[in-house]
């Protein structure tokens, strides 16, 4: 699919395009990065002043965040409202100018394109957004929507062959091709999910950002949504980035997780790593308070229930930013920000990527009772 | 527990051996442009004091339909509760006068949104909404309000409830605003309080914080707790039993233990089988297939039938009532009903 989908592509574009479109065409073999983000940083000013407007400061949303996307995998972002993890998508699709840092897609700077450049990357890069009330027009008809992507990229399908190429989406999102003259108000969530899909789909781009797909549909829908997305996977050879706060949809749909607090990542791993190794704090304590769907673990469960709130991005805590509701704080958390790194004191699967000063294993009760606290 | 609520200094009558609220065969319709709404069929449940009932279902199945009915905030026209009762302490609240309601309403049934932000009134300092509880109720002079409003916010652990009593409803973090709206139900020490959803817009760590706050009160004054939601997790964590609703009817009924072990209908299966489970990796998730009905036009039979794996023809033809579930030896099983005719089958699946 993707093969057919670059290769006349690559030879139909114009212009000065041309080296940018020859670039993305590429193909990026399986496990090999095809994102990478370094430092991103995104700032939202805070302006004071009607007439001679000033920046009295800034909504620090996404404050140097790295990671890379490797081809064909899932890469989940977990964290609370306010972490910045919708930003950073934004960021990425490029609907956001990014403040600082780069953004590489297959080696290529996209962070700061503009033009028929920028335009090639976004064929490549497409969103499903949360809400599938509020992100479908509700004047345009379902084969308008799916088919919108190709006014603007022509060159992916034909004009005479677009009505064909919607059906066959609507086919492969598991709706009738027949729908094709309904509006959105005749579907119900799960499937106006399956439409915003389709025309995530349209493009037959590399890597979808999925800003919290599900948690606006009922229980009993969430799950065949979630099947779609991982059968689209295997299909159409796709990376995602699946951004979501629902800890157990998250482990179950991805191949590596990233925890986000207040603009920055925390901690990074594997899905092993990160929910049966985690060594933040914060991370520890997000999966804890996860209620359980298993009345027996009530008692057994153990809980930590973090005191306060997230503070303001304005203005964020010195060093660690975590530190004003950790438990494991000391005076270096307040000078000495935490560098995302492998801390070299942990091994096996507890060695990876864990931004805090004493990372260290939860201590449970069975097995980990002799192991000493780092802290 | 009485020990507490003698401490507090409150008068009681005595206590009630009964249940505390009693909703029997309650239908509630809405009168539509497309034809009537069949929300709430005919839906039977209890609490006790003390006890947590958790009305479990999604959208549209009815839950939060019959809170607002028990309450008496449904807007009549368009909707109608054409059958049913409502018995609060033996007494059914929908043959009282509107005064009598009332009185009910806040000071012995208490109700939690939500979503405090838009339950709350943003140009109303949080500690007028509070203290305006016990000047409507109690006739309390603003002095004595405001005074009442700071201890009830203590008591939600609200920090430095002094200087923020004046604060408005937007200075607050979601968390704490969904503590005011507790304080708000607590103010008139209720006997019992129906909670809609009150983590749902709340992010997990505070929601920990806001449940495990809510159920430490409960205790404190001994009251029936009715806790609507649809997170399988919130009500493993927190519920003494639980009925599942589906297309404006209850379709399970179950001590918390029993539901999540031994489903007895196959809607509550499903959704127990859709939650993402550890040794599942890698594997498609088990999803009920179609989607859940349009309540202008409810499936004949069995609702549920159009996406039960086990529908036979009885299914389509009967409605299925409220079976009580009972072992193989016949030993009933106490607490547990489920509206299917397959109940035993189900029962035995797994």
């Amino acid at each position: 699919m993707t093969v057919e989908g670059t290769t006349p592509n690559g030879a139909t574009a114009l212009g000065a395009a041309v080296p940018q479109e020859a670039a993305f065409a590429q193909e990026v073999p399986r496990g090999e990065p095809i994102l990478e983000v370094r430092d991103l940083v995104k700032h939202f000013p805070l302006t004071e002043g009607v007439l001679f407007r000033r920046q009295v400061g800034a909504v620090k949303a996404v404050d140097g965040v790295s990671f890379q996307l490797e081809k064909g995998e899932t890469l989940g972002i977990v964290g609370e409202s306010g972490c910045g993890k919708s930003t950073l998508a934004k960021v990425l699709m490029n609907l956001e100018q990014a403040t600082g840092g780069s953004v590489r897609y297959k080696g290529e700077e996209i962070s700061r394109l503009s033009g028929s450049a920028l335009k090639a990357v976004r064929r490549n890069i497409q969103m499903v957004f949360q809400d599938p009330y509020t992100s479908l027009n509700p004047r345009m008809t379902v084969g308008d929507i799916i088919g919108e992507p190709f006014e603007i990229h022509p060159e992916v399908a034909p004009k005479g062959d677009r009505r064909r190429a919607v059906q066959d989406l609507l086919d492969v999102v598991g709706l009738n091709p027949e729908y094709i003259n309904r509006y959105p108000h005749q579907f119900s969530g799960g499937q106006r999910q399956r439409i915003g899909i389709a025309r995530g789909l349209a493009l037959k781009p590399e890597v979808i950002i999925c800003d919290e797909p599900v948690s606006a549909l009922d229980v009993s829908v969430q799950a065949q949504v979630i099947n779609l997305l991982e059968q689209l996977q295997g299909e159409f050879d796709l990376s995602y980035m699946f951004i979501a706060h629902d800890l157990s949809i998250v482990r179950h749909i991805s191949d590596r997780v990233g925890v986000m607090y207040l603009g920055k990542l925390v901690e990074i791993g594997s899905d092993l790593e990160i929910y049966d190794h985690a060594t933040h704090p914060y991370t520890q304590a997000l999966l804890s308070a996860v209620p359980v769907p298993d009345p027996a673990a009530r008692e057994s469960r153990d809980r930590i229930v973090l005191t306060g709130d997230v503070p303001s991005p304005a203005n964020p805590p010195s060093g660690c930013r975590f530190r004003t509701r950790c438990w494991k704080a000391r005076d270096r958390c307040a000078e000495e920000v935490p560098l995302l790194a492998s801390p070299s004191w942990l091994r096996g699967a507890a060695f990876h990527a864990s931004a805090c000063h004493f990372a260290a294993e939860r201590e449970t009760g069975q097995g980990a009772a002799e192991r000493e606290g780092t802290a | 527990m009485s020990t507490a609520a003698e401490a507090a200094g409150r008068e009681r009558e005595a206590p009630y051996e009964g249940p505390l609220l009693d909703v029997r065969d309650l239908h509630v319709e809405f009168v539509t442009r497309d034809g009537v709404a069949r929300a709430v069929n005919g839906v039977d449940y209890s609490v006790r004091a003390g006890e947590t009932l958790a009305v479990l279902g999604e959208s549209g199945s009815g839950k939060s339909v019959t809170a607002q009915a028990i309450m008496g905030i449904l807007d009549t026209p368009p909707a109608r509760i054409p059958r049913g009762e409502i018995r609060f302490r033996g007494r059914d609240m929908l043959k009282m006068g509107k005064d009598e309601r009332r009185r009910i309403r806040g000071r012995r049934i208490a109700m939690i949104f939500q979503d405090a932000l838009s339950a709350l009134n943003p140009v109303l300092s949080v500690g007028f909404q509070l203290g305006e509880m016990f000047r409507a109720h109690q006739g309390a002079s603003r002095a004595e309000a405001r005074a009442k409003a700071v201890e009830l916010m203590d008591r939600v652990r609200i920090p430095a409830a002094k200087q923020r009593v004046n604060d408005y409803p937007h200075q607050f973090s979601g968390g704490m605003r969904q503590r005011i709206m507790i304080a708000m139900a607590l103010a008139l020490e209720p006997d019992l309080i129906i909670a809609d959803e009150p983590t749902t817009a709340l992010d997990v760590t505070v929601q920990a914080q806001v449940m495990d706050l809510l159920a430490e009160l409960q205790a404190e004054y001994h009251m029936g707790l009715i806790l609507i939601t649809h997170d399988l997790g919130v009500v493993a964590d927190v519920a003494d039993k639980i009925a599942v609703m589906y297309a404006g009817r209850i379709v399970e009924t179950a001590p918390v233990h029993d539901l999540y072990a031994r489903p007895a209908h196959p809607y509550t299966r499903g959704l127990l089988d859709s939650i993402p489970r550890l040794d599942q990796k890698g594997q498609e998730l088990y999803a009920i297939k179609g989607l859940p009905p349009n309540l202008l036009r409810i499936p004949p039979g069995c609702a549920f039938n159009p996406r039960c794996p086990r529908a036979q023809a009885v299914c389509r033809g009967e409605v299925p009532e409220l079976y009580p579930v009972a072992e193989d030896d016949g030993r009933p099983l106490e607490g547990r009903g489920s509206a299917c005719f397959f109940w035993k089958e189900t029962l035995h699946d797994r």
